[in-house]
C-alpha cells in the first residue's frame, strides 16, 4: 500500500488553517466568517487524525468527535446570533458592528 | 459592688439619652418636663452616692494601712508586656473624692430639676449629666492612668457637650470649642507623661508604679540625675495636663468662657468636680511629685500666680457667673499651691470645702439668675434678700466661708494651705504673701458680689409678681422676682450647712483628712517645718484679719455707691485692665490664634491646594491622557482583534519553539 506522507496531510491542514484565518481577517461578512471558523476547525481535526494515525493513540480521534460535536453546537448559536443582529441592525457586515469601541 | 458607683450615673444616662433621641428629638424641640429625666438621673447619681457611703464605710473598718479595695471588671488589652484591665480602686484619696463627688452630683441633679424646668430638652441635658458623672467616677477610681486619661477625656468631652448646650447662640458654641481645644493642649502634656512613666517604669498602674518609683528613690539615698530629670519630665508633663484641665495659667481662659453652660453645669463641673482633677492627680501621684522639687516649685509658683492673677480680675467683672469663675480660678490656684509645697492634704481639704461653698455661691447664682429671669449682671440686681430670703440666707453662707472667716469650712483648708506654705522646707514667704493678699481681694470681691446683689436698693425696676406660669419672663413694667422652688433651694440649703461645717475635717492639730489619706499620702512631720511653731497662730490672726479687712472695704465701697463709682474713675486706667481680663484673650488671641490661623490658612493654599490637590488632579489627568493614546487599540472592529491574536499566536509558538531551545 502506498500511503500519503504525513507531512503531506499536515502541510495540506495548514494551509486550510491560515486560508480560514485570512478568510476571517479580510471578509467582512459574518455568516463568511463563521464559515471560515469550520475551515479552520476541519484543518485541527485533519491534524488530530493525522497525528493521531502515526503515533498510534486514540486520543486524537476522541478529540475530533469532541470537536465536531462542540462546533455543531457553535455553529447553531451563531446563526442565532447573526439572525438576531441582521433584525436589529439590517446589516451583517463586520464594518457596521463595532458598538464595543467607545 | 465598685464598679456599681460610675456604672449607675451610665445606666441612667442610657436611659435618659434612650428616651431622648427616641421620643423627644424626633419631635422636635417641643417642651417636654424636666421632671421624669431629673428624677431619673438623680436616682442614678443617689444610688452612687449611697454605694459610695457603704465603701467608705467598709473602707474603715479595714487597718489603716490594708485600705484598698480592688475589682478588676475585665481585661481590656494585653499588647506584649503591656496589660491594661478595666480595674477600679478605692482608697482614702479616692473614697475621698468618690464621696464628694457623688454627694454635690446628687444635690446639683436635685436642684437641675427646677433649674432646667422651662428647658426644651432636659431629657439631653440629663443624659450628659450623668455622663459626666460616670466619667468622673472613673477617673477617680481608675487603678491605672490609661483608665484615668479615659475619665479625664470622658470629662472634656461633657464639658464641651454642656458648656455649648444651648449650641444654637454662636458664642455659646464657641464657648464650648474653645474649652475642648484648650484642654486638648493639656491632654498632649497628660499622654506625653504617660508614654515617659510606661518607656521609664515598665507600668501603668498606679501601685505598681508608687513601689517601682518608691524602689528606685530607695536605690540609692540621692537619686541619680538622670533619673531625676526624668522624673521632673514626667512630673512637668502630667502638670501640663492638670493646667488644662484645672485651668491654671497659662491655660485657664476657657474656665470663665465656660460659664456659658447652664449654671447647675457651672456649679457641678466647672467648680466642684472636674476641674479639680487636676489636684487629684497630683495628689495621687504625690510620691512622684514629692521626690522633684523642681516640679513641685513649678507647681506652686504656677499655682500661686494663679490664685492671685484671676482674684485680680475677679474684682472688675460685672456677670455674677464670671465673679464666680474667676474666684474658683483663684481657689484652684490655691489647692496647686497647697500640692506644690508639699502639703497635699491641704489641697485635697480644699478641694473638698471648696466643692461645698463653690457648688452652693453657683447654685445660689442660678438662684439669682432663675428668679430675676436670666439677668446676670450684678449692677442691675440689689436689694434680693427680702425677695430670695433663702437664697440670701444660703448664699451669705457660702459668701463667709470663702472669704475664710472662721469657723466657716474655707477658713480652715486656705489657712492650711497658707500656713504651709509659710513654713514647709518647699515653701517660701514671698508665696505666702501672694496668697495672702490673694485671700484679703477674696474677702473683698465676694463682699461686692454679695453686696450688689442682695443689699442696697434694687436696681431694677420691679414687676408685679404675678401667677405662675402665666407671665413668665419680662413683661414691660419690670422684673417679677420670686424665690425658687422647694427642688432648687433644699440642696441650697444642705450645701449651705455644709459650708459652714465642712471645714471641721480639716481643723489644724486634729487633722481628720490628713489622717485618713496617710496611706496614700505621707502625713506631714512637723519636724520639717521651717517656721517656728507659735508662728502658726500669728499667721491665723493675719489671714483673719485680712478677710475682715477685705469685707470691711469691700462694705465700705459699695454701700455707697456714688463713692465707688469716683473710686473707679480715679483708678480708670487700672479697672478698665482688669475689667478687660489683663487683655490676656487679647493677647492669646494676637500671639496664638492669629498666628496658627495664618499658618492655617497658609498651609491651605499654599500646601494643600498647591501640592495635594494639585498631585491628586495630576493622578487623574495622567490616566486620562494615557487612556486617550490607548484607546485607539480598542477600534471595536472584529477583524483587528482576530489579528491581534493571530500575532499573539504566532509570537507565543514562535516562543515555544525557539525561544525555549
Amino acid at each position: 500500500m502506498n500511503y500519503v506522507q504525513p507531512w503531506v496531510i499536515l502541510a495540506f491542514s495548514s494551509i486550510i488553517f491560515f486560508i480560514g484565518f485570512a478568510g476571517i481577517l479580510l471578509r467582512r461578512n459574518i455568516l463568511v466568517i463563521l464559515m471560515c471558523i469550520e475551515l479552520m476547525l476541519n484543518a485541527v481535526n485533519l491534524t488530530f487524525v493525522t497525528f493521531s494515525k502515526q503515533l498510534h493513540h486514540m486520543g486524537g480521534q476522541m478529540s475530533v468527535f469532541f470537536i465536531i460535536t462542540v462546533a455543531a453546537a457553535e455553529s447553531a448559536i451563531g446563526l442565532g446570533l447573526v439572525v438576531a443582529m441582521f433584525r436589529t441592525l439590517r446589516s451583517v457586515d463586520t464594518d457596521d458592528i463595532q458598538l464595543l469601541r467607545e | 459592688m465598685l464598679a456599681l458607683i460610675a456604672l449607675f450615673p451610665l445606666i441612667g444616662f442610657i436611659i435618659n439619652g434612650a428616651w431622648y433621641s427616641m421620643f423627644q428629638a424626633p419631635r422636635g424641640r417641643t417642651k417636654a418636663g424636666a421632671t421624669l429625666p431629673g428624677i431619673i438621673a438623680t436616682t442614678a447619681i443617689g444610688l452612687s452616692f449611697v454605694f459610695s457611703l457603704i465603701l467608705f464605710f467598709q473602707l474603715q473598718d479595714l487597718p489603716a494601712e490594708a485600705r484598698v479595695i480592688e475589682q478588676v471588671v475585665f481585661n481590656w488589652m494585653n499588647i506584649g508586656g503591656f496589660h491594661l484591665d478595666l480595674a477600679f480602686r478605692l482608697d482614702p484619696l479616692s473614697s475621698l473624692f468618690t464621696l464628694f463627688v457623688t454627694g454635690v452630683a446628687t444635690l446639683i441633679h436635685l436642684y437641675s430639676i427646677g433649674y432646667m424646668s422651662h428647658d426644651a430638652t432636659p431629657g439631653k441635658f440629663f443624659a450628659y449629666l450623668n455622663l459626666f458623672s460616670f466619667a468622673m467616677l472613673m477617673l477617680i477610681l481608675g487603678a491605672s492612668l490609661p483608665i484615668m486619661f479615659l475619665g479625664w477625656e470622658g470629662v472634656g468631652l461633657c464639658s464641651y457637650l454642656l458648656i455649648g448646650y444651648w449650641y444654637a447662640d454662636m458664642e455659646k458654641a464657641s464657648a464650648g470649642k474653645k474649652a475642648f481645644i484648650v484642654n486638648r493642649v493639656g491632654d498632649f502634656g497628660f499622654l506625653l507623661g504617660m508614654f515617659l512613666i510606661f518607656q521609664q517604669f515598665g507600668t501603668l498602674d498606679m501601685s505598681q508604679l508608687n513601689q517601682n518609683v518608691s524602689a528606685l528613690a530607695q536605690h540609692g539615698s540621692n537619686l541619680a540625675t538622670a533619673d531625676l530629670g526624668v522624673i521632673t519630665a514626667i512630673c512637668l508633663l502630667l502638670f501640663l495636663g492638670a493646667m488644662g484641665k484645672s485651668a491654671q495659667i497659662p491655660l485657664y481662659v476657657w474656665l470663665p468662657d465656660a460659664m456659658a453652660g447652664p449654671t447647675p453645669v457651672s456649679a457641678l463641673i466647672h467648680a466642684a468636680t472636674m476641674v479639680t482633677s487636676g489636684i487629684y492627680m497630683v495628689a495621687r501621684l504625690n510620691f512622684m511629685y514629692s521626690l522633684s522639687p523642681v516640679a513641685l516649685e513649678v507647681v506652686a509658683i504656677i499655682g500661686g500666680a494663679t490664685a492671685f492673677f484671676a482674684a485680680t480680675i475677679a474684682i472688675a467683672q460685672k456677670d455674677i457667673k464670671k465673679v464666680l469663675a474667676y474666684s474658683t480660678v483663684s481657689q484652684l490656684g490655691y489647692m496647686f499651691l497647697g500640692c506644690g509645697v508639699g502639703a497635699y492634704a491641704a489641697g485635697v481639704s480644699h478641694v473638698i470645702t471648696h466643692a461645698f461653698f463653690k457648688a452652693l455661691l453657683f447654685l445660689g447664682a442660678g438662684s439669682v439668675i432663675h428668679g430675676m429671669h436670666e439677668e446676670q449682671d450684678i449692677l442691675k440686681m440689689g436689694g434680693l434678700r427680702s425677695k430670695m430670703p433663702k437664697t440670701f440666707l444660703t448664699f451669705a453662707a457660702g459668701w463667709l466661708a470663702i472669704s475664710g472667716i472662721p469657723p466657716f469650712s474655707g477658713f480652715f483648708s486656705k489657712d492650711e494651705i497658707l500656713w504651709q506654705t509659710f513654713a514647709s522646707a518647699h515653701g517660701s514667704k514671698t508665696l505666702w504673701v501672694l496668697g495672702a493678699l490673694t485671700a484679703v481681694m477674696t474677702a473683698f470681691y465676694m463682699t461686692r458680689l454679695f453686696y450688689l446683689t442682695f443689699l442696697g436698693a434694687p436696681r431694677f425696676k420691679e414687676g408685679k409678681a404675678q401667677a405662675h406660669g402665666g407671665g413668665h419672663g419680662h413683661d414691660h413694667s419690670g422684673i417679677a422676682v420670686h424665690e425658687s422652688p422647694t427642688v432648687m433651694v433644699l440642696p441650697l440649703q444642705i450645701l449651705g450647712v455644709l459650708s459652714v461645717i465642712g471645714g471641721f475635717i480639716a481643723i489644724p492639730h486634729a487633722n481628720w483628712i490628713e489622717h485618713w489619706l496617710s496611706p496614700v499620702i505621707p502625713a506631714h512631720d512637723p519636724a520639717t517645718l521651717v517656721a517656728a511653731p507659735g508662728m502658726e497662730w500669728i499667721l491665723m490672726a493675719v489671714s483673719v484679719i485680712g478677710a475682715v479687712f477685705g469685707i470691711f472695704l469691700g462694705l465700705k465701697i459699695y454701700s455707697d455707691l456714688r463713692k465707688a463709682e469716683q473710686l473707679k474713675a480715679r483708678f480708670a486706667v487700672v479697672y478698665k485692665v482688669l475689667e478687660n481680663k489683663w487683655y490676656v484673650d487679647e493677647i492669646y488671641e494676637a500671639l496664638i490664634v492669629r498666628p496658627i490661623y495664618w499658618l492655617s490658612v497658609g498651609l491651605w493654599k499654599g500646601f494643600d491646594v498647591a501640592v495635594i490637590d494639585r498631585a491628586v488632579l495630576g493622578f487623574g489627568k495622567a490616566s486620562q491622557w494615557s487612556g486617550q493614546i490607548l484607546r485607539v487599540a480598542q477600534t471595536g472592529s472584529l477583524q483587528h482583534y482576530a489579528l491581534v491574536l493571530l500575532i499573539g499566536l504566532i509570537a507565543s509558538a514562535g516562543y515555544l519553539i525557539y525561544g525555549l531551545a
